[in-house]
């Protein structure tokens, strides 16, 4: 078994090599990093569902709170837009929550009936409406502020390294109220209910200006800790002396060595994740979630909190996805509401984790360096790809179409590829154990 | 005070809309609680299904467009409609024999069905996104408007002119006729009855001889007529583009929820819940207010609760109140 995973291993590996030897190797340690974050998103979304079964479509959302989280932790903070809003906005933002506590408060407080449904409607209702009174001049206020190239409140100016556990945490918070509500009903409410909250925040992202910009997009966010920008890289005399007597490229090599070292990054971060999660598999809390995956009402009957355990593990995850959504925006530089699209930051994940082996952190490392290749991979070298295909076609409309369209065709491969994965091999290339 | 102008304003940018919306959202829902009452999952397909039913349909108003052919002042889609029904049943058909029946044989837990749904869904996003592609299409014809703008003015002498166009009242009244039909069928056929004792009680209903097959093939059937159905209006209302297919998905899932998954009069019910509450939370009321009020105390901003981009914002509230406090839904779901 152990070397059957390990040629599965190699044969991923042998994709890579093959990609920089054939094509560039700057374009295979690309596919590299973007599939890196994908698996650590994917590590995330296999303690939801291969731990505990719990089905989330929300995967997107969860990754670009994780990307909003960069904005506000590391970029520079737009001390004339502060001026400008910011005490309204943080005002505004107060009241917005301690109109909620106060309703909380109230549904908890007061005595059933049409009283308490009225006054906690009430208190929602002024609530909303003193929001806005508050809310709206700030963020006009704001938004007029140098609008071409700021226009947003900006960050902290921290280091983009904090930024990350601070992405873990917001995409946590989210999957705390989106667990409270939805956990414990039907499976399926959990799913619909992601599936809202994450449109709901990325369309949160492209509209609030104020916050980080909206579609216009956050630019030029610093880069992690101990990667330094391209341009600097070439002026250091060691690494120009070290070039040289290589006799390689330093502008070819500058941009690989930097790629090199956000590998090297993620790898780290990426084995910790394992780590702990083996460590929690393996643990009584491990054989607890699997207990409950297997059989709810058993465990239940054992006096296990059912419901409780699930919010912990969706939380668990979700901020796993914020922490690697997070990466992703700092390897950027930007932000870019616009790029968020499910299939790329949702579904994808959920097709690495079901081929490479629900409830196995390894199987989901080889799905996720697997499909993550072919999925970038064809990014790339898709148009070629379907022109060497349909070179047999007589040139025409036909043709054209379906080079043209050779994008789609990821789509309906990866349907596939999913279906009959599920159907023929439904744990996937590396069951658990 | 001038309520007339008011009214006019209320009717033209509130009700009418939100009532043509609430049509489209009610036929998806009730497809979606078709599926989960007999076959028992929420198909996560289901909005490219609707993409599917009118991509086919609108290829063929293309086709007959360029023949000439026509339903005059209606649009050409209603014409290629059928075939579009026919197109998506026999492909949701073939789905069902490759891929759902093996997991309805093998009782697999509706999670897995969702996660299989979700396979059928990237194929069927595919297929549309190769033919067509993924841009806006607009494919209605015929005449724009039963109430003319400019007439209405006229004719009326208001100042708010009163719009409906052609595709609003074609939607409204096939909506009518389609629920008509499916609740006469579901209520006096045999098969209908079938179907509705096969989604209160499977063992119950195996026991007395019905033939789980055949339900299973109707209710697919008429799954996929109401949905190309619900999918032609809303591209005729507004446009056509797969991705928005795949975005009404949660509004639809709202509707069925808010209603109560597997009734059908709730699904009904929710579509109009989720379109009204999102038509008017995100309507500017300036109009409507200026003129109910003095001159002195007008509005200045556009009296608007939500901005447009946050409509979904709107059916997901509803969504989580409905989870919170009722999660049966208005209906009490789970029965046909």
């Amino acid at each position: 078994m152990i070397t059957r995973n390990l040629m599965l291993f190699g044969a991923v590996a042998a994709l890579y090599l093959l990609t920089g030897l054939g094509e560039s190797w700057n374009l295979s340690l690309s596919i590299l990093n973007s599939a890196l974050l994908a698996t650590i998103a994917a590590l995330g979304v296999n303690m939801q569902w291969g731990y505990a079964g719990l089905f989330s479509t929300g995967v997107m959302g969860f990754t670009a709170l994780g990307g909003l989280a960069v904005v506000l932790v590391s970029a520079r903070p737009n001390v004339e837009n502060w001026q400008a809003g910011g005490a309204g906005i943080l005002l505004a933002l107060i009241l917005g929550a301690v109109s909620v506590a106060a309703a909380v408060l109230a549904w908890q407080g007061l005595p059933k009936g049409r009283l308490r449904a009225l006054v906690v409607a009430a208190i929602l209702i002024g609530g909303f409406f003193l929001f806005r009174a508050v809310f709206d001049p700030a963020v006009t206020a704001t938004e007029a502020v140098n609008p071409q190239y700021a226009g947003n409140l900006g960050g902290l100016g921290l280091p983009s390294l904090v930024a990350w556990p601070v992405g873990g945490l917001l995409a946590a918070a989210a999957a705390w109220a989106i667990g409270k509500t939805a956990l414990g009903l039907r499976s399926d409410y959990l799913a619909i209910a992601t599936l809202g909250i994450a449109e709901i925040i990325v369309a949160f992202l492209k509209n609030e200006d104020w916050l980080a910009r909206g579609v216009k997009n956050v630019t030029q966010l610093p880069r992690p800790w101990p990667v330094p920008l391209e341009v600097d890289l070439q002026k250091d005399p060691g690494f120009l002396d070290f070039v040289a007597s290589w006799g390689w490229n330093p502008v070819a090599t500058s941009t690989i060595l930097i790629k090199l070292l956000y590998a090297g990054l993620f790898v780290v971060v990426l084995a910790a994740i394992i780590w702990a999660f083996e460590r929690a598999l393996n643990s009584p809390w491990g054989r607890m979630m699997r207990a409950i995956r297997d059989n709810e009402v058993a465990a239940a009957a054992m006096g296990k909190d059912v419901t409780r355990r699930h919010l912990q593990v969706f939380i668990l995850g979700s901020a796993v996805i914020g922490f690697a959504g997070a990466m992703a925006t700092s390897m950027d530089s930007q932000l870019t509401p616009g790029s968020f699209q499910p299939l790329r930051f949702t579904f994808l994940i959920w097709v690495m984790v079901i081929i490479g082996g629900s409830g196995n952190n390894w199987g989901t490392v080889l799905g996720g360096l697997l499909i993550g290749w072919l999925y970038f991979a064809v990014e790339f070298l898709g148009p070629g790809m379907m022109a060497a295909i349909t070179s047999a076609l007589p040139d025409g409309w036909l043709k054209a179409h379906l080079v043209g369209s050779a994008e789609h065709m990821r789509l309906l491969t990866l349907g596939v590829i999913l279906l009959l994965v599920l159907r023929f091999s439904p744990r996937g290339l590396i069951p658990e154990k | 005070m001038d309520i007339l102008n008011a009214l006019v304003a209320f009717l033209n940018f509130v009700f009418i809309p939100g009532l043509a919306y609430g049509a489209q959202l009610a036929l998806g829902a009730l497809g979606v609680t078709l599926i989960y009452g007999i076959l028992r999952f929420s198909n996560f397909a289901h909005g490219d299904t609707m993409a599917f039913g009118t991509m086919v349909t609108i290829l063929l108003t293309w086709a007959f467009q360029s023949a000439g052919i026509g339903l005059g002042p209606l649009p050409t889609a209603l014409l290629a409609l059928p075939f579009g029904i026919a197109a998506t049943a026999a492909f949701v058909l073939a789905t069902d024999r490759m891929v759902y029946r093996f997991y309805r044989r093998q009782k697999a837990t509706p999670t897995l069905v969702v996660i299989v749904s979700l396979g059928v869904m990237f194929v069927m996003n595919g297929i549309v996104r190769l033919i067509i592609g993924v841009e806006d299409q607009n494919f209605a014809d015929g005449a724009r408007f039963l109430i003319n703008p400019q007439e209405f003015k006229a004719a009326t002498g208001l100042a708010e002119p009163l719009a409906i166009k052609t595709t609003q009242a074609v939607t409204v009244v096939a909506a009518v006729v389609v629920v008509a039909l499916l609740f006469w069928f579901l209520q006096k056929t045999r098969t209908g009855k079938s179907m509705r004792a096969f989604s209160d009680n499977e063992d119950l209903a195996l026991l007395s001889g019905i033939n789980p097959d055949r339900v299973v093939a109707v209710t697919w059937i008429i799954a996929a007529g109401i949905a190309t159905i619900a999918g032609v209006l809303y591209g005729l209302d507004k446009t056509f583009k797969p991705f928005t297919y795949f975005q009404l998905l949660l509004p639809i899932f709202a509707a069925a929820i808010v209603g109560g998954l597997g009734s059908p009069l709730g699904a009904i019910a929710g579509g109009f819940v989720i379109a009204f509450s999102e038509v008017m939370l995100t309507n500017a009321w300036k109009k409507i207010v200026t003129y109910l009020v003095p001159e002195s105390m007008a509005p200045d901003g556009l009296v608007q609760l939500l901005s447009t981009d946050y409509k979904f914002a709107v059916s997901f509230t509803i969504l989580i109140i409905v989870l919170l406090f009722m999660p049966t839904g208005l209906f009490k779901g789970k029965s046909l």
